[in-house]
Formats: C-alpha cells, structure tokens, sequence
C-alpha cells in the first residue's frame, strides 16, 4: 500500500506519551520519526516501566510508544551537536516537542529561531497548561491535568472520592490531537507554502474533551453530579450504566422506561414516568440494581436484544478475545526486536482502503541512527522537502 | 490563511462520534454540511441531557454542530438523492455513521460514490467494525467501554466495573477519523485519488489502551487489578492516586515515597525504602498516606510539596477551575449563535500561528442552507 504521508519528515524531541503517540500515529502513516534523544538515557520513558516488563534496556512501554521510529543521540547544549540538529531541521518537514515553556527558548530551538532555518517547518508544541499564565511552570503530568481540568468529578459514583480516568486520556488525547493539527497544516503547506506554529496542552485538549459538560455547565452554572450508584455518565438519565447481575455485569444505554420493565417487570419501576428519569435516576436505578441480581447476564442479553434495547455484557480482555468480533479486527501485530524476541502490540485503529496500517519495526535503541543520518546528511541525500 | 481552506466535508452523521470529527475540521477550516432527513433531522437534535435546552433543541447538539450548515434530504427520494450525488461530486470528504450495510442499500457506499467522484475521501465510523458477531449491533459509548475491557481500569479494586464518565469511545473515534481523513486528503496530492477511511469505536478503544494491552498481551494475559482505595491507574504505583485532605482533595502523580514521608513529616512511610514495594504494597502505603493526608488541608499539603517539586495538583470541579487565572488565561470560552440568541460553549483546543480558533456562527436550524445550497451548486 502507498502510504499517505510517505515521503514526510517529523523530529520528534518529546518524551514519555504525549509527544511520542503522535509521532508513532504519523510513523504508521507512513512518515519517517525520528527521534532527537539526549546521550544520557535518551527519552525518559525509556527507563519507565510498568510492571516491571522490560524488552533490553528500555521498557515495554517504551517499545509500544516508540516503535516504528529512529534514535539519533545529540546534546542540544553541545554546539556542534546543535549545528547537525539544525541541518536536521533544515530538511525535515515538522518537528515536535514537548518540555516545558522555555526550554526550546534556551536552546535556540524555539519557533523563531528555527523559522530561520527552515520558514516551511511546522512546528508543534505540547505543555501542559499554556505557555502563559500562573500554571506554565507545573509538570505537564497526565493525573494532575486530569484533576485540574475538572474530569475527576465524571467517573464513579455521587460520595466517592473524586476519581480518575484510569488512563493517560490528557497525554493520549493531546497527542492525538497533535496529529491532526499537523495534517491539517502539512495540508496547507502543500498549497501555499507556508509553515505553521501548532500549539497544544493537556489541560486544553482536557476540556475540549468535556465541550458536552462545559457547555451545559455554562447554561446552567451548575456543577454536574455523578448519580448515586451504577453513574455511566453524569448528564444521563436511568439506567445508563452498569448493573451487577447473578454472574456478571451488564451494560445498559439509554432506552424507554416502560421497555425496560417489560423485561424487568418491577411493580416499583411502573411509578416512574420517562420524565422523572433523570431528576429521580438514583432511585430508579436502586431498584434496577436489584432486579438485575434476579438472574445471569446471557438471560438479560437475550431477552433485551430480542427488544433491540441497547445492552451489551461487561467484558476483560480475556473474554473479549474470545468474541469473532475481537478475531476479526486483527488488532495485534508482532514486532520483531531481535531474532529472537518477539513483542506482541496494537495496530494503528484506522483502516485504509480496506487495508491495515502494519510495521513490525520495532523501536530503536538510543541513538541506533545516528551514524547513518550523519551520513546520509554529509551525502545531502536528504530526504523531501 | 486557514489550514483547511476550501476543503468541503459532506457529512452525513449523528450523535457525536462522526459530527464530533466534522466539528474539528470545520474549526480548522473546512465547510461542513450536514446532511439530514426532514422531520427530525440528527437524532441529536433531541437528545437532552441533564434537561438543559436551548431554543428547544439540546445544548449538546449546539456545542456539537456549530460552524456547520444543514441540508435537508430525504435519501429515499430520488429527487433528493440525485441532488446528494450532485454535491458528492464536488465534495472532498463525506463521512457517515450508519450501521454497516444502510449506505450500500441507499446506493451510497464507498464504490458508488467512487464511481461520481473517484477524489472523494469516504469515512466511516460504526461501533464494531463490519464483521464478527457484534456487527449490527448499535456503536454505543456505554456499550463499546464494557466490552473494550476500559471499565476495569478506573475506580477501585471492590467497585463494579466502572465506565468512565465521558463518551470515551465516541470522541476518539471521531478523532482518529479525523486523523485518517486529514491523510487521505494530504495523501491525494500524490495520488490524485480518494481513498475509503474506516474506523471502529473498539477499535480507537483498543488504542486508547495500547500501553496496558500490550502489558497484557506479552505477559501472560495477566488482567489488571486496581488498587484497593485511591486507585487511579491500575499499573502504577503508590502514591499515585486522589486524597481526601480536611478541605478539599489533593492528587499525587509518581514519586518517591521515603521523600514523601520526609517531607510531610509521615514516620510510618520512612520504612518503605524498597521501590518494588511501592507496587507491590501500594494499598497499605495509599492507606497510611491517606489517613496522614486527612490531618490538614490541601492547601498546607501542597504549601510543602510545591516547592519540593513533588508532582501534585489540588483536585477542581468546575466551580473551583473557573476562578482560577490559569484556566481564564486560556481563553476556551466563546460563544457562539443559536437563533436570535448566543450559547456559551468551548473553543477547539488547537492553537495555530498563534490565533485561536474560533468561530461564532451557531449550529443550523434543520435545512436551514438547503435552498442556498442547491443554488450555489447547481444542484
């Protein structure tokens, strides 16, 4: 398959999630990623494990994030470093960063500077909070935007603590939003020529995230509150959420009141009117969550699907891999490391032309390319632009 | 001049996975119709929430479909249809939501469309992909979490399976189709040709968990277990989690916990001075640093931790973020119109050059550029 972006440059300087899950998105659309990593550790995330797993000297989760790229190793505080970085950027399509406001500054590296050196670059930043204001200085870490943008109050139940995403949805959604920024400006640059300065934090991609909650919040200056038990969602109504049955858990969307009870047949749910689902949801929903314990998950799904109404079961991963429908997304893909290590990860979620986009590349070692683009610059084989 | 000038977006969506994605590439500059069936239009037209509405219709359609236009047409009549053919012709994307199958008994699929304008991006988004036993059934948020494996992830190790409170799946579809579409149509300056853009709401909640699922596929499909109290990822370890302080809550991301008790004068967590523990014992540590925290306020807490540099962040709601300096300095509100009136709502988040991104026009009444568009094209 000829993929799209073949043929583009990116210069990922960014560590841990946010930067580098953008560059691996654009790396499976078929950019060329190559890392800037300093020659003491390179990428911070190189030594984050989790669950202790480790595939050599940089993590599992280093490897997921970072396959499908290249290392090379410079010291931007060194000048002669500095000056091949800046042939790098003089040939390269768009670059990306994520530290702290001020650090690019320091080094030269800031948007003005590498204007200079190449006027058609696009160059994107990630902060956490702006690059203005009171919060400019506070990590760009994924938990604390979540808490600061208001999103711990969505998840769980009314008198739990506030609670998280338990995933890195700051650092993941900005990245991807990175994504489509640059698309979008490599898409101006083909017409015009022109550059861009593409900027983006976690706390703004955080409350886009929330434009449903903000904006009812805005109409009404009521701060939203999770329902009682079973909350799927805050701003909805009974039933939507999850409710324990005899041997399971079952997922339960939005659907008619009296549909319901034909199958749950509750004298206690005929009291309540469709109209009185969100303002009474905490009651209705006590007493849902007792007619679910009456019997198994299969009996609900079978004789809600018979109605059409919108339920699912509560699936791990373990289970949903059994379904075809797991089977038939191939989702998983190998890579190889060494000849003899295999790693077993996600594709990129979007299919092309009825075709998926692979690499069995697996992430480079620190600064494995160095050499060979110090090369390939001195031979100015150097890629589009 | 605007990244996405003259780029023109048929979308023939509902809810907010797909409009979601026509959302953010109207913000960026393309011309977004929508295509709705007369009477109701998007179902989300009715779609309240909260009981909040505005002009009748929900808030959350406003905030979903503003700076787009409306066209109504009834694709069963073939009147209309033919019209809808006419403008696929000088479109760049359209983009649909339907179950799998309803565009190809329309005679809108991916093929037919090719036929009228082989330029043409197609993108779609469904719930479950267009195989496997889950296919007909209905792509929603609730539903895809459940059976993506996510509601295991957050709450605690005893609560139910817990959702997150946000429509996950919806809102990263629409935005990897975003991404699919916006390299198609880059992809097309070499080519000169369309291409079909697929994505599945399991499929961008796999994603989304592409780190733990990759965890688990290389590590003997051992499933994640949250911690007992204070969990908020599943795979890190203390003190990472939400406290309740005297006032207010205080969240801790990584960090050291023998510094930690050090530095809030916590005796009890001196004695974890082995890392592997603060994984493998995170319940009890979160348990002694919750009942320490509990003693004073945020406030104190973070008076200490600060300006050692140590990770943390007071917990807002809505009410506490908007008298903050550092949510006013963004600017991520604007409002936009909605009949004779304005609606306040969000910007989108991407700044470029500079300038934010933002635009008052409102989301359309149904059909309301139906005329003015079957004149401009000719239709």
């Amino acid at each position: 398959m000829q993929l799209p972006l073949k043929g583009v440059t990116i210069l990922e300087f960014s560590q841990y999630l946010s930067g580098p899950c953008a560059g691996l998105r654009l790396a499976d659309l078929g950019a060329r990623v190559i890392k800037i990593e300093r020659p003491e550790g390179g990428d911070s995330g190189r030594r984050l494990a989790i669950k202790n797993l480790w595939v050599d000297e940089s993590s599992l989760v280093f490897h997921t994030i970072n396959r499908n790229k290249e290392s090379i190793t410079a010291d931007l505080k060194n000048a002669d470093d500095l000056v091949f970085v800046k042939q790098l950027i003089a040939s390269a399509d768009v670059m990306m960063h994520n530290f702290r406001p001020g650090v690019m500054e320091g080094l030269g590296l800031d948007y003005q500077s590498v204007k200079s050196i190449n006027p058609a670059i696009i160059y994107t930043q990630i902060s956490g909070y702006g690059n203005k204001g009171p919060w400019n200085h506070k990590p760009g870490q994924d938990l604390l935007a979540q808490v600061i943008s208001g999103l711990a109050y969505a998840t769980g139940n009314k008198d739990d603590h506030p609670i998280p995403f338990g995933l890195a949805i700051g650092d993941y959604l900005c990245g991807n939003q990175s994504v489509q920024a640059i698309l979008a400006a490599l898409i101006r640059r083909h017409k015009t020529g022109q550059g861009a300065l593409l900027e983006l934090s976690l706390l703004e991609s955080l409350i886009d995230f929330q434009f449903e909650f903000f904006t009812t919040y805005f109409q009404t200056f009521q701060q939203h509150e999770r329902s009682a038990i079973n909350n799927g969602h805050p701003l909805l109504s009974a039933p939507y959420g999850i409710y324990q049955t005899s041997d399971g858990y079952i997922a339960i969307a939005m659907m008619p009141l009296h549909k319901l009870n034909n199958v749950v047949q509750s004298e206690a749910l005929g009291n309540y009117s469709e109209k009185e689902t969100f303002e009474k949801r905490d009651e209705i929903k006590a007493i849902l969550s007792q007619c679910f314990l009456s019997t198994t998950t299969d009996v609900w799904l079978q004789k809600m699907h018979d109605l059409d109404l919108w339920v699912m079961p509560v699936l791990n991963w373990e289970q949903l891999m059994q379904s075809s429908t797991y089977q038939a997304l191939n989702m998983e893909q190998e890579l190889s490391v060494d000849d003899d290590k295999k790693i077993i990860t996600t594709r990129c979620p979007i299919r092309y032309n009825k075709q998926y986009f692979l690499s069995s590349k697996p992430a480079p070692k620190l600064g494995e390319h160095t050499k060979e683009i110090k090369k390939e610059l001195a031979n100015k084989k150097i890629w589009n632009s | 001049m605007e990244l996405l000038k003259d780029i023109l977006v048929l979308d023939f969506s509902q809810f907010l996975s797909g409009p979601s994605a026509s959302l953010r590439l109207a913000d960026m500059g393309a011309r977004v119709i929508k295509i709705e069936r007369p009477g109701t239009g998007d179902i989300c037209r009715q779609l309240y929430v909260s009981d909040a509405e505005v002009n009748g219709e929900s808030t959350i359609f406003h905030s979903i479909n503003r700076n787009k236009e409306s066209y109504q047409a009834d694709i069963k009549n073939v009147i209309d249809l033919g019209r809808i053919k006419n403008l696929i012709k000088k479109a760049d994307v359209m983009i649909h939501n339907f179950r799998p199958g309803v565009m190809e008994r329309i005679g809108l699929s991916y093929d037919a469309t090719k036929e009228i304008n082989p330029q043409l991006v197609y993108a779609s988004i469904n719930g479950y992909s267009e195989k496997g036993e889950w296919k007909d059934k209905p792509g929603q948020d609730l539903l895809l979490q459940s059976v993506s494996g996510i509601t295991w992830l957050s709450g605690n190790k005893d609560d139910n399976p817990t959702p997150m409170g946000v429509a996950v799946a919806d809102i990263l579809a629409g935005t990897h189709l975003v991404q699919g579409i916006l390299a198609a149509l880059f992809g097309r300056f070499t080519t000169g040709e369309g291409a079909l853009v697929e994505v599945s709401m399991l499929e961008s909640l796999l994603d989304f968990q592409f780190e733990v699922l990759t965890c688990f596929y290389n590590d003997g499909h051992v499933l994640p277990e949250r911690s007992a109290l204070n969990n908020a990822h599943a795979y890190i370890a203390a003190p990472y989690g939400i406290y309740k302080t005297s006032t207010g809550y205080l969240a801790l991301a990584m960090g050291d916990i023998v510094r930690l008790g050090t530095l809030l004068l916590c005796d009890k967590l001196l004695t974890y001075t082995n890392q592997a523990d603060w994984f493998d014992k995170r319940d009890e540590i979160k348990m002694i640093l919750q009942d320490h925290l509990i003693s004073k306020s945020v406030y104190d807490w973070l008076a200490i931790l600060e300006p050692a540099d140590i990770w943390c962040a007071k917990v807002f709601d809505y009410d506490m973020l908007m008298e903050e300096d550092g949510f006013k300095i963004l600017d991520m509100v604007q409002d936009v119109r909605a009949g004779e009136q304005f609606i306040r709502t969000t910007r989108c988040p991407i700044r470029v050059d500079g300038q934010l991104l933002t635009s008052e026009k409102g989301a359309p009444a149904l059909g309301e550029h139906t005329a003015s568009i079957i004149k401009e094209f000719n239709l």
